[in-house]
């Protein structure tokens, strides 16, 4: 593998899972518990997809085929797909959103923190912009996770289920691949041992906070870094690529 | 002879889409100005948010109005480093956006206790009270956190630091 072919990986594995939680969480659009959370959720997705985007299209640049971001998004199918399964998943009821997206967020947080210390530009780049929205996301989040922990019983038991079935799928925000060792080296990739450490803690603290106990020793689910989803993606894909896969040629 | 200044102030009639009492100058979204002859020039701008959907209609502004003032080859660079911050708005900026209604960012990134969720308290632009507060971090744009007056009992939005 070259270190382009790499490159391209790796931006694809940012972006899909960005671009698929975005997609996910936009189902509450319209739907949430009230006005006001239903706007926050809302610009959380709109600030993921821009990010999705703008790793698509550096992505697109990389490999250098002719394909577009947009190509990407819309007219590759599950198996070409590289994000974490965890974004995939069900929204479930609010509090199954909510804990998967501030386990997501606090990744990302930690993540993009790393990130920024890249030597490619771009990825540096994207990752100094982001750790600015994920930093009012992941403060979001948490304080709901807070909320619904240390709230009644029925939001804690919520939440906590939520957390148990939800903790199987945390495992692979942190594999690492060829991928990984061969951008690691140039300085280009992030070492996801790091922000394991700086999860873990993050995670334990909070679930703490919010009363909530953190599942242990919990197998873990394995497969996107191979393109190997849940049933659930196909479905998900089918609904987001619909429009452009029935009008390929349609201009906005 | 064009120059930089010409081209600044070309671009300082373009108003925000989404708030147009400030120009897309003074939002401090046009990062470097390169003229290359009188017909082509390279520009660089700078999202405000990741999603931000204003920034394409930002950027047809940019080219149809370059179009106009003789550009043919007009090159648009989206860049994202050093990252977009309130800091960039002018004094300026910040009082047109308080006539307009929205309270202006009220302290700078530098100063973190924007991080902590404990913004210092924020003016409503109505009836200038301090006795105000969040509802919401989230607001009508991806920009903008929801405020309420204790006073006037009005809400408003609020740019927020970032
Ligand atoms: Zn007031």
């Amino acid at each position: 593998m070259t270190t382009q072919e790499a490159l391209f990986q790796y931006t694809l594995r940012i972006a899909d899972t960005n671009l698929i939680l975005a997609q996910r969480i936009s189902e509450w659009t319209g739907h949430g518990p009230f006005l006001e959370e239903d706007l926050a959720l809302t610009n959380i997705a709109l600030d993921i997809t821009g990010v999705a985007k703008s790793l698509l299209e550096y992505a697109a640049s990389i490999e250098n085929k002719g394909r577009s971001a947009d190509e990407l998004a819309y007219f590759r199918n599950d198996r070409q797909f590289y994000n974490a399964q965890i974004t995939e998943l069900p929204n479930g009821d609010y509090a199954r959103t909510i804990v998967r997206q501030a386990i997501v967020d606090c990744f990302d947080y930690y993540f993009y923190t790393e990130l920024a210390k890249s030597k490619d530009e771009t990825l540096m780049g994207i990752a100094q912009k982001s750790i600015k929205e994920v930093t009012y996301h992941l403060r979001h989040t948490s304080s709901w996770v807070e909320r619904f922990g240390d709230g009644t019983e029925e939001s804690h038991n919520r939440a906590q289920q939520a957390l148990n079935e939800l903790w199987q799928y945390t495992g692979e925000l942190f594999e690492m691949t060829e991928v990984d060792e061969i951008l690691i080296k140039e300085g280009i990739a992030v070492d996801l041992n790091k922000v394991k450490e700086k999860w873990e803690n993050h995670m334990s603290e909070l679930l703490e906070k919010s009363t909530l106990a953190k599942p242990e020793n919990v197998f873990m689910q394995t497969g996107s870094r191979k393109g190997i989803h849940t049933e659930h993606l196909a479905f998900i894909l089918a609904e987001m690529q619909a429009l452009p896969r029935m009008y390929p040629d349609a201009k906005w | 002879m064009k120059t930089k200044e010409n081209i600044l102030s070309l671009l300082s009639e373009i108003p925000d889409p989404e708030i147009p009492v400030i120009t897309i100058v003074e939002l401090g979204v046009i990062r470097e100005i390169t003229l290359i002859d009188d017909t082509s020039i390279e520009l660089k701008i700078t999202p405000t948010y990741s999603g931000c959907p204003a920034m394409q209609q930002i950027e047809d502004d940019v080219r149809k109005k370059l179009q106009e003032h003789g550009f043919s080859s007009i090159k648009i660079n989206m860049v994202f480093s050093p990252p977009w911050t309130t800091d960039w708005l002018t004094e300026e900026a910040k009082d047109k956006l308080q006539k307009y209604g929205i309270a202006p960012p009220e302290h700078t990134t530098e100063d973190k206790s924007w991080l902590s969720g404990k913004p210092k308290s924020v003016t409503c632009p109505r009836c200038k009270s301090k006795n105000t507060k969040l509802i919401s971090q989230f607001g009508s744009t991806a920009c903008k956190a929801l405020y309420q007056c204790q006073e006037c009992l009005e809400p408003f939005d609020y740019f927020k630091c970032i």
